[in-house]
């Protein structure tokens, strides 16, 4: 056993980080550093940046723009881009449907659809959730009616992210019903311009405009856009989700963020002294600092293929800690991040019209513009525990993985 | 030893809940919200008739005399009501720190006028990097002649863009800028050239402004008590304004504590009642205790404020607040969780209770501060050997 990266992986590191200074446009970055909303043009460009380098899908087949990395070689390439920060790519349509399509999809569907998710010329959004289907996924009702060489579909979605910006949607729908509600599900490929579609936005309590509800009113879809087979959608889709778990621990975003209130607490004040060094304070991020230590070493040891002894079941079930010990994390950053702001997190900046924005950050005096995006950060990523199978769904995986079913 | 209320006690409880029940529907809450001042002149001028805004004031000034117990009733159902109108700033802050600190003068020409919802008061004293500490005032006043002379900056000020008169603390004198002697209160028109404000809205949907004061001149008999004196009824004024926030956030907790465990009633996924998971039922319990640890302690609070020994009113106020934070986040974060994807959108109530608590969580200092300070002070309870004194690495005496 051994800890350190070998002189392969120092040098691959280097390279990712130069690459990463000289390619991450700067706007971007400060955005990204003030907890600022990146628009879908910031998102667009730096995907496409890293196309252009060859690095937009890693971890994909080569045939498909993929890299042939070693795990953990892609591990560094992840964490690297976390940390500095860079935006993430797209993960409905580079981490999610990506390699479902890889998968699961016919040759045409991956011909038509691989090159532009790397090159994000299509924005993706994810159809699973309906008011009714939550956590209970397979409740879901939205209805496919085969029609010649076209499925109807007639229902509602919610929740889904930025639908407003997409141009498809991979979605589940019922085309049968079983006695098993997880069969009779299909997994199919939605173009968000088809007639019948509405969008409408839900606003989240900090003010944001990111999920939308969307309704299907006789949308025809072409067959040819149902991945693998009818009625087995749901093997597709928990090979998908188990995908998203595993890239959803951003290390990475908490150590930057973890960097930038340390930074801040330099020059925030707090009985005379500055913030870092009041002792409570560092303590409290010490302890965080732990917390998220331990999960790296537990996503390298994932990473790194340990021989383990199994503990923690398959490789589902390490999925799920992941999940559930990082958006612990996140959130508590979040936290500190309102701890350190203090009163000056209560002022609220309306997002779409910048209100505040402009001459009025006029230096401290209002507040400082990272100290008034604190609050709604934190609020916001109270997601992070309810979305992508909450943490109480998460735990109900874990036990099972202890005491079977 | 009493918890029960009086009967007048429990008839101004159950009249304010009905109050708000009728009158403040979430709904109507927003209406309010979208009108010029964020919130409603007209809920405001319901309230005086009711005499609630004179409440808490002496009876010899056109209030009731109502006192701490009074305050905690008022605040908590307006916590569980979510209101916007400007109580707390107006009569809590405002309303304590006359009653407290005025001449016999003073109050006559204003406590009247609080009563009546004719007078909106301001506390402009947090800056930059005050923080909770009370006692660091940059903000400078020097006399001139028969009158003063302000400048500095003030910082979130509640409700401040729309008081007619500031409270304005600034340093009149001490050694330095942390000195707890040396500061001065001052009664300051809004309108008055030299002051400046910059309104905004604040994440909980409340309202409020940073000040500038330039050159601000006001007469002698604009300071409020004796000069260089003012700290002992900021402070004073600030216990009040934490058994205060305690009460708000109970009311607040009461109301995400109860519509959590109804909304796990009529739930549904994976063919039941999400009552029905055992672990839910667990953390809805987790929440009711969190709940009533800090309804005990915002009466521990409330009942400490008439304490004359300051430093037991000080480790009170502390202890209060730091469980309320502990108990509010908790609570608040729970109900969010529980309620899935619906708890996190703008169109539930849930989220606006839990911005509430978190800004309250924030003001006259945060749970951490507050663990920090009663540490500092040897906690609640005295050990049998006297405790060594702690390492202190902070209170440094320069910026
Ligand atoms: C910001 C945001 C973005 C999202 N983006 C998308 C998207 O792009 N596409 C998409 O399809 N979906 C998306 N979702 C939906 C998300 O996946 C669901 O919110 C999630 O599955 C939870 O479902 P629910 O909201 O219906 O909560 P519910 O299922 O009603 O759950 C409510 C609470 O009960 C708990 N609970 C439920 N069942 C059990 C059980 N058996 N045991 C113990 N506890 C239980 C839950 O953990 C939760 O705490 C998003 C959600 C959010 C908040």
């Amino acid at each position: 056993m051994y800890l350190q990266l070998t002189p392969r992986e120092l040098t691959f590191r280097d390279e990712v980080r130069a690459f990463l200074s000289s390619s991450v446009p700067r706007d971007i970055r400060e955005k990204m550093l003030n907890d600022g909303r990146l628009s879908k043009e910031d998102i667009v460009r730096w995907q496409r940046i890293l196309n252009v380098k060859g690095w937009a899908v890693p971890h994909w087949p080569v045939e498909w723009g993929g890299t042939n990395w070693t795990a953990v070689e892609r591990y560094i390439f992840r964490e690297e881009m976390q940390a500095f920060p860079a935006p993430p790519p797209l993960d409905f349509a580079v981490d999610m449907i990506g390699p479902v399509l890889i998968a699961h999809g016919s040759d045409e569907q991956k011909r038509q659809f691989l090159p532009r998710i790397a090159n994000l010329d299509d924005w993706w959004c994810q159809g699973f959730s309906e008011p009714g289907a939550g956590s209970d996924l397979a409740a879901l009702k939205t209805a496919a009616r085969r029609d010649g060489d076209e499925y109807v579909l007639n229902g509602q979605k919610i929740w889904t992210t930025m639908a407003h910006y997409a141009d498809w949607m991979f979605c589940l729908v019922r085309t049968a019903r079983g006695e098993k509600k997880q069969n009779g599900i299909s997994f199919l490929l939605v173009n968000m311009k088809s007639e019948g579609i509405t969008v409408r936005p839900i606003i989240t309590m900090e003010g944001d405009h990111e999920v939308n509800e969307v309704f299907f009113d006789d949308v025809r879809v072409p067959a040819a856009n149902l991945v693998g087979e009818q009625d087995r959608g749901w093997d597709y889709a928990k090979f998908l989700l188990s995908n998203e778990r595993a890239t959803i621990a951003r290390v990475g975003v908490s150590k930057a963020r973890i960097r930038r209130i340390k930074e801040l607490a330099a020059s925030e004040y707090c009985m005379g002294r500055p913030m870092i060094e009041n002792r409570r304070f560092r303590e409290k991020l010490a302890a965080v600092e732990v917390e998220l230590k331990a999960l790296e070493m537990t996503q390298l040891r994932l990473v790194a293929g340990e021989e383990g002894n199994g503990r923690t079941g398959s490789s589902d079930a390490t999925a799920s800690l992941l999940k559930i010990k990082g958006a612990e994390i996140q959130q508590a950053t979040t936290e500190l991040l309102v701890e350190l702001a203090g009163h000056f997190a209560m002022p609220f900046i309306d997002n779409e019209s910048q209100e505040l924005v402009g001459d009025c950050w006029n230096g401290p005096f209002v507040t400082p513009e990272w100290a008034a995006r604190a609050a709604p950060t934190y609020f916001h990523w109270r997601k992070m525990s309810i979305y992508g199978g909450s943490d109480e769904i998460q735990r109900n995986v874990l036990a099972r993985g202890i005491f079977g079913r | 030893m009493d918890f029960r209320l009086t009967d007048e006690q429990r008839l101004l409880k159950d009249t304010l809940n009905r109050l708000i029940a009728e009158q403040y529907p979430f709904d109507r809450r927003r209406q309010y919200q979208s009108e010029k001042d964020g919130w409603s002149r007209a809920a405001w001028a319901r309230l005086a008739d009711l005499g609630i805004l004179g409440v808490l004031l002496p009876e010899r000034y056109g209030g009731a005399g109502g006192g701490p117990i009074e305050a905690m009733i008022i605040m908590s159902a307006f916590g569980r009501g979510l209101l916007l109108e400007p109580f707390f700033a107006t009569v809590v802050l405002g309303g304590n720190l006359l009653t407290l600190g005025a001449s016999e003068a003073q109050k006559v020409l204003l406590l009247p006028a609080l009563a009546s919802g004719k007078l909106l008061l301001g506390f402009a004293h947090t800056e930059r990097h005050s923080r909770h500490d009370l006692a660091n005032v940059a903000t400078r006043a020097r006399r001139d002649g028969l009158q003063w002379v302000l400048d500095g900056e003030k910082c979130v000020v509640l409700h401040g863009d729309v008081a007619d008169k500031l409270l304005v603390s600034a340093r009149s004198g001490g050694e330095d800028q942390y000195d707890e002697d040396g500061i001065s209160l001052f009664l300051v028109d809004a309108e008055a050239s030299g002051v400046s404000r910059r309104d905004y809205r604040t994440q909980d949907g409340l309202r409020a402004a940073s000040v500038s004061l330039t050159d601000v001149h006001v007469s002698s008999d604009a300071l409020i008590g004796t000069s260089d004196a003012a700290f002992p009824l900021i402070e004073e004024v600030a216990h009040h304004a934490i058994a205060a926030i305690c009460a708000e956030m109970v009311g607040a907790m009461e109301e995400m504590q109860e519509q959590t465990v109804e909304y796990l009633k009529t739930r549904v996924q994976f063919g039941a009642p999400l009552s029905k998971f055992q672990v839910l039922q667990h953390r809805a319990v987790d929440m009711l205790m969190a709940l009533e640890q800090a309804r005990s302690m915002a009466m521990f609070a409330t009942m400490m404020l008439g304490e004359k020994d300051l430093t037991e009113r000080r480790r009170a106020m502390s202890a209060a607040k730091i469980q309320l934070g502990r108990s509010s986040r908790f609570v608040g974060q729970q109900a969010i969780q529980l309620h899935g994807g619906i708890g996190m959108t703008m169109d539930c109530k849930i989220g606006h209770y839990f911005k509430r608590t978190t800004m309250l969580d924030l003001q006259f200092g945060g749970a951490d501060l507050h663990l920090q300070e009663l540490a500092e002070m040897g906690g609640l309870i005295s050990p049998g050997a006297p405790l060594p004194r702690m390492d202190r690495p902070i209170v440094g005496r320069s910026l």
